[in-house]
């Protein structure tokens, strides 16, 4: 096959990705889009596998890999409950990450089937790109390790920080640039092998400071990374389809992290940089441990809900944790039988990952036109008669828009509120993750109803 | 005077920076999750990099240093193909619109 059939067969391969991603602005043209971009990936492994032309054993032994490998993954992916998908996008990409570094080696050791010179005399513009693709994929490999790992439980979510953090980070930083120059100058081995271990050290020290409720951004940035990291070996490797993804990827990550920055009212650098709350607890604390609080039980909540003309849910992380997704559509079944109107409000930083409350409300067929935006739903609490609010807490906080002195301040929140009565489901009154009281607790309007998620919502069912 | 090849795969780069900018945005919120696993399936086109390092080679041995890495990064990326591709689909079978009889 001839360089430029290869290439714009490459090119076909990076259009269909683009029209997989074109596909997803609508649930109805999303399958459709999936479909094209398996086909991408079929077109862009066949051509790369014909053009080299080699089908000796070590076509058969790639064969035998790429099973070995595609039945893990198609195992994984039929077994994964949906409540885990954060840990498994997490996981994903730090195979994406490790895949970068050992194509980077490899390009590094033997770069003549790469056509990017001879060991020891590599081009001086490819060394560079394979450096930053080697770095990237080794600091979004062991990152994400560690995002999987605090995501999974096995790891604390509370943010690790010690002195000096930043300054550590800083002077890694500022090595990795100096290592990929001296690489650049000397070409030697050592210094490559070096590069990419530093990167695997920044790769932890950067997540670890970040806690469990930042994680939506922390895996969109992973994400981007990973993409970048493509697209670094996709320039070594001169291959389109491998930049245009990289592209595509980067720059996808990228604005899911600003939109989960917005969501939560934070610069990228201060959810980076880590450590939410953790100043500012001790002043609230006192003042609330006096305050009453209205408890109700399932009867109670049960009799709210029968009563009510439209009730709107405000499901949380809490609700991930409880597994209550199906609960709760049974209980909105009943109420829906009793000619209450049901609809869902999501916050964009609602749960671990960008739409992940999404997905799980779908699993339990929700409709997906019953489920909206905050922006797009905002409006509707003023006129509801109860909110119900599910494994949520920061989110619903009034705070974030009356004290400026709150570290959630302007922060968009959901106008709970404003609605007739709240039901609000929660274990205990611990604050949540910003590590401040909702004052929400202490409304006259509020019932809270101190139970398991899912216990609750199913004894509320029962009642109806 | 010659122009840099560098120079169109850079064109290419930054095209495609902002078309995804723009398809990004156009992607309804609720499907953020699926975007992610999707994006995580389509970056392991990276596999094609592993191809060229595990079979390109023209050594006698299938298994020298170059190619054990490319061969460890076939397997890391089809796992993600694979579990990425299978995982969207499964979730978005999930995604049904209201019945009309209600």
């Amino acid at each position: 096959m001839s360089a430029n059939l290869l290439a714009i067969f490459y090119l076909v391969s990076g259009v269909l990705f683009i029209l997989a991603l074109r596909g997803l602005s609508s649930p109805e043209t999303s399958r459709q889009g999936n479909l094209y971009g398996i086909i991408g990936m079929i077109i862009a492994i066949s051509v790369t596998i014909i053009s080299i032309g080699n089908f000796s054993i070590g076509f058969v032994y790639l064969i035998i890999f790429l099973i070995i490998g595609g039945t893990l993954g198609a195992f994984i992916a039929f077994k994964i409950p949906m409540t885990a998908m954060p840990e498994l996008v997490a996981g994903f990409h730090s195979l994406v990450g490790l895949a970068a570094v050992f194509v980077a080696i490899s390009a590094f050791l033997n770069p003549e089937i790469f056509d990017l010179g001879y060991p020891g005399n590599i081009k001086i513009a490819s060394l560079v790109e394979m450096s930053l693709g080697a770095a990237i994929g080794a600091i979004t490999f062991t990152g994400s390790i560690i995002a999987f790992l605090k995501l999974r439980g096995i790891m604390s979510g509370s943010p690790i920080t010690f002195v000096g953090q930043h300054f550590l980070n800083l002077v890694l930083g500022i090595l990795l640039v100096g290592l990929i120059y001296y690489l650049c100058k000397t070409q030697s081995e050592n210094l490559f092998w070096s590069l990419i271990l530093i990167s695997f050290l920044v790769g932890i020290l950067l997540i670890i400071p970040i806690g469990g409720a930042d994680m939506p951004v922390v895996i969109s940035m992973l994400n981007s990374y990973s993409g970048w990291a493509a697209a670094g070996i996709g320039f070594t490797l001169e291959n389109t389809a491998l930049i245009i993804t990289g592209a595509l990827v980067g720059s996808s990550g990228a604005i899911l992290s600003y939109i989960m920055c917005k969501g939560m009212n934070r610069s990228f650098f201060n959810v980076i940089l880590g450590g939410w709350g953790a100043t500012d607890d001790t002043s609230n604390k006192k003042s609330t441990e006096q305050k009453p609080v209205k408890s109700g039980n399932a009867d109670d909540a049960a009799f709210l809900m029968k009563n009510a003309s439209s009730v709107i849910i405000v499901p949380g992380y809490g609700m991930a944790v409880a597994q209550a997704q199906h609960a709760l559509k049974e209980m909105v079944d009943s109420l829906k039988k009793n000619g209450v109107k049901v609809s869902y409000a999501i916050h964009p930083v609602a749960g671990r990952m960008p739409g992940h409350m999404n997905v799980l409300l779908a699993e339990a067929s929700v409709p997906y036109d019953e489920v909206f935006e905050l922006e797009d739903i905002n409006n509707d609490f003023a006129n509801c008669d109860v909110a119900y609010v599910i494994g949520a807490n920061d989110v619903t906080n009034p705070v974030a828009k009356t004290d400026p002195q709150s570290p959630i301040y302007g922060m968009p929140i959901l106008d709970v509120e404003k609605s007739k009565s709240v039901l609000f489901v929660k274990r205990s009154l611990s604050p949540g993750y910003a590590g401040i009281d909702n004052d929400l607790f202490y409304r006259e309007n509020t019932l809270m109803l101190f139970a398991d998620a899912k216990k609750m919502t199913e004894e509320i069912t029962k009642n109806l | 005077m010659e122009l840099d090849p560098f120079i169109f795969r850079l064109s290419i780069f930054i095209l495609s920076i902002f078309v995804g900018y723009y398809v990004v945005w156009s992607v309804t919120p609720s499907l953020h999750t699926p975007l992610m696993s999707v994006t995580n399936a389509i970056s392991s086109v990276i596999i094609v990099g592993a191809i060229i390092a595990s079979l390109a080679g023209n050594s006698n041995e299938v298994f020298n240093t170059a190619s054990i890495f490319g061969y460890l990064a076939i397997i890391l990326a089809a796992v993600n193909i694979f579990g990425g591709f299978l995982v969207t689909q499964r979730m978005l079978a999930m995604y049904k619109k209201k019945k009309k009889d209600k």
